[in-house]
């Protein structure tokens, strides 16, 4: 045995690689580009990066739709449980402790909502003859979300929109937090496709999802720039998209009410004959 | 078919003004020039309308500002009493307004005076009754209205569209600037008088006519903070344009391409009915109409029959005679564009069949039409005719049809057609329209909100939901 054990290298940590979040995996982007944030190398996401997530959006979307309510809600909770579990590590990437408690706190809120929001904004009409009349609110489809950059924004702009039975494309501004978020999805039961998330520059790949055809809504909370606002919003205009404009100070602690899902939902309404 | 002796309303019961000025702030005054509106079943000049020049929608929205505060800080109960007021003056006014509507539009006397005033008054009194209960809506326990509204409606139903539009917008306490589509202006001229009688205090509804210009400089005005637009899927995307980066609030009620959906269980003579009024009603000028008929391929041939056969009874003509089936086309416009997407229709290689009718010398008409043999790659299938214009697909499998259903850029409604009511659940769900009639077609009532998904637009008309668009 020799004497003394030579002196152990200090142990070299695994760094994680910051890839986008599509369908479900963690592709790196189609362009190859990648660019450094806070010493990482994260993916910058391309138009065909955003076209691709769409499709995947698409995909997931009538089933996701589909599914029950209960189960919507059981899944956004699932996400709650997964942001608790690795609450240590959002606040190693700079969040607050107070905010992941906020997000995780936004979660179970909302998850609460996935089977209450059609009976308070659904309703019987009292038509005047013998018809069975009742309007629901069903889900718009995919939409396009540039999100803000704190975890409990992104929160605030992604739960409502998927709660509702939408899928989401997130153009996300803080990207190690939101690919962080993104492993919490892949691990939480949420469908593949349902929420996909893109890093890189908003300016660049949002307006690909303002005119492209197969996007439904357009939520633009995370644009500060308010000629950027409205250059997105008139290339949606070409497809009459609903629009969430960019509003001047947003304080996401506060009481979200309905309007971030009302805003995402279409109003059905059936008539029926009544007789014998 | 039994031979009717003519049977005509009185036009008496109706007087037209030969001019007519814009209404602003309670007055009638000129614009910038007139243009005539005529009758389309004769071609006859009706009355010379004003135009609105831009100074003259200045004017207007000045005075729906000006009218705003006082307005809004009404007691809700208050402006409950004017609009139930205007209801009931339409109800005693509506046998005089239905006989204008269709010398003025084209449709037939039995549909102003049994579907349009009826619904027309309902309106009103359904949204009266909102202006003191706001706060139960669901729209926040203190909601607020928006302040002035620029509207601009359609020729296809003008004083249902108009309703459709001030009533909800002046329950919430907005003011509005309404600007009535050009080929039919005179029933919003009438309803300016309405207003006046009702004693509704100036400024609070504003009348401008005009064409599309004047639309146009309405919905851009600066000091518009909520635009409300029926009419094409085409406007509806530059009026979005406009309004992007305003802060202005839009609702938008457009196009759309219905199928009407038959299964083949359905009750066949109910479904023909339906058939029927879905696409022949107001002569086609419908934007629910259901203008795709997809039947499922066992029962074509014997639905088409019973279909052909009932388009013979179908009497085409004045719209003043009560037994009148379909009147005139709205415009020369109108016709034109019916003409020639029927006859891309017939190039396309469908087949086209219309009964034997006799249509006027005078005035613009259009014999009820079914084409046949329709693949969902046809002009007629996929685009907007708005007329009495039928294109007919089969399918074989419920899959095949809401695929079929769907494949279309707009959203608005849909028929099913079958006696299983969990098909009709099940297939009503999967339909992306906003309005879903199963085993009826073309229903319509001021409790039960309207539009549509897709390129059919945003918000919705009617029911606690359309109280929505006009409330902060």
């Amino acid at each position: 045995m020799p004497k003394s054990a030579p002196a152990k290298a200090p142990r070299l940590s695994v760094r994680k690689t910051y890839k986008l979040y599509v369908g479900g995996a963690f592709p790196r982007s189609e362009s190859g580009r990648t660019y450094l944030v806070d010493g990482d190398n994260v993916a910058l996401a391309s138009r065909k990066d955003a076209r691709d997530a769409v499709v995947a959006a698409r995909k997931a979307q009538p089933k996701w739709a589909a599914a029950t309510a209960y189960n919507r809600g059981q899944v956004v909770y699932r996400i709650a449980e997964m942001v608790e579990a690795r609450h240590g590590e959002f606040v190693a990437l700079g969040v607050p402790a107070a905010e992941v408690d906020a997000a995780i706190d936004r979660l179970v809120w909302y998850a609460g909502w996935s089977d209450k929001i059609a009976q308070v904004t659904g309703n019987a009409n009292p038509v005047a003859g013998p018809f069975f009349n009742i309007s629901s609110p069903e889900p718009t489809g995919v939409v396009g979300v540039v999100a803000p950059a704190s975890l409990l924004g992104l929160v605030s702009v992604v739960a409502p929109a998927i709660v509702t039975g939408n899928t989401v494309v997130v153009l996300a501004a803080g990207p190690q937090v939101a690919i962080t978020l993104a492993e919490v999805l892949a691990t939480s039961d949420v469908p593949g496709g349902v929420v996909n998330i893109l890093t890189g520059n908003a300016a660049e790949t949002a307006p690909w999802l303002a005119s492209h055809d197969d996007v439904n809504a357009l939520d633009l909370t995370g644009v500060r720039d308010t000629e950027l606002a409205a250059d997105l919003e008139r290339a949606a205009s070409g497809t009459l998209k609903r629009v969430i404009r960019p509003r001047r100070k947003v304080d996401f602690t506060a009481d979200p009410g309905l309007g971030p899902m009302t805003a995402l939902l279409e109003t059905k309404t059936v008539w029926h004959p009544k007789g014998y | 078919m039994f031979e009717y002796a003519p049977a005509p309303e009185s036009r008496s019961i109706v007087s037209i003004a030969s001019t007519y000025g814009l209404f602003i702030d309670g007055d009638f005054s000129d614009g910038k020039g007139t243009f005539k509106t005529i009758n389309p079943a004769s071609e006859e000049v009706l009355a010379e309308v004003a135009m609105a020049a831009p100074e003259d929608v200045d004017r207007a929205v000045a005075a729906a500002r000006r009218a705003f505060g006082p307005w809004s800080a009404l007691p809700g109960a208050e402006r409950a009493k004017y609009l139930f007021r205007i209801a009931r003056i339409i109800q005693e006014r509506s046998r005089e307004l239905a006989v204008l509507e269709s010398l003025d539009n084209g449709k037939p006397i039995k549909e102003s005076r049994d579907v349009d005033l009826p619904l027309v008054a309902a309106h009103f009194f359904y949204y009266a009754g909102w202006a003191d209960k706001l706060r139960y809506a669901g729209f926040g326990t203190d909601p607020k209205p928006l302040g002035v509204a620029g509207q601009v409606i359609p020729w296809n139903f003008p004083l249902l569209m108009l309703a459709w539009k001030i009533a909800p917008a002046l329950a919430a306490g907005n003011t509005v600037v309404l600007k009535p589509a050009e080929t039919t202006p005179l029933s919003a001229l009438f309803f300016a008088d309405v207003c006046r009688q009702a004693d509704l205090p100036p400024g609070v509804v504003n009348i401008i006519t005009g064409a599309g210009d004047t639309g146009r400089y309405l919905v851009e005005h600066p000091d518009v903070d909520k635009v409300a637009f029926t009419g094409s899927t085409e406007v509806g995307r530059q009026i979005a344009r406009s309004v992007a980066g305003t802060g202005k609030r839009l609702t938008l009620e457009l196009g759309g391409k219905a199928a009407n959906i038959v299964f083949d269980d359905a009750p066949i003579d109910q479904a023909v009915e339906g058939i029927v009024n879905g696409i022949f009603f107001n002569q086609g000028h419908v934007c629910c109409a259901g203008s795709r008929l997809l039947v499922q391929e066992s029962i074509a041939d014997e639905l088409l029959d019973s279909l052909k056969r009932r388009m013979a009874t179908l009497r085409v003509g004045d719209p003043l005679d009560k037994n009148t089936d379909i009147g005139a086309i709205n415009s020369a416009a109108q016709l034109a564009k019916i003409t020639e997407l029927s006859e891309i229709g017939s190039s396309e290689g469908a087949e086209r069949w219309s009964p034997p009718c006799e249509l006027p010398d005078r005035g613009f008409w259009f014999a009820p039409t079914i084409f046949t043999g329709v693949t969902q790659a046809h002009r007629i299938a996929r685009e907007e005719i708005f007329g009495p214009v039928l294109s007919v697909l089969t399918f074989r499998t419920p899959d095949e049809a809401i695929e079929k259903a769907n494949n279309t850029p707009y959203g608005l409604s849909a028929g099913i057609w079958t006696e299983k009511g969990s098909r009709i659940l099940a297939v009503a769900d999967r339909l992306r329209a906003g309005v879903v009639w199963a085993n009826t077609f073309n229903k319509f009532d001021p409790t039960s909100p309207f539009g549509g998904y897709k390129e059919s637009g945003y918000g919705r008309e009617g029911g606690r939901h359309g109280l929505e668009a006009y409330l902060a």
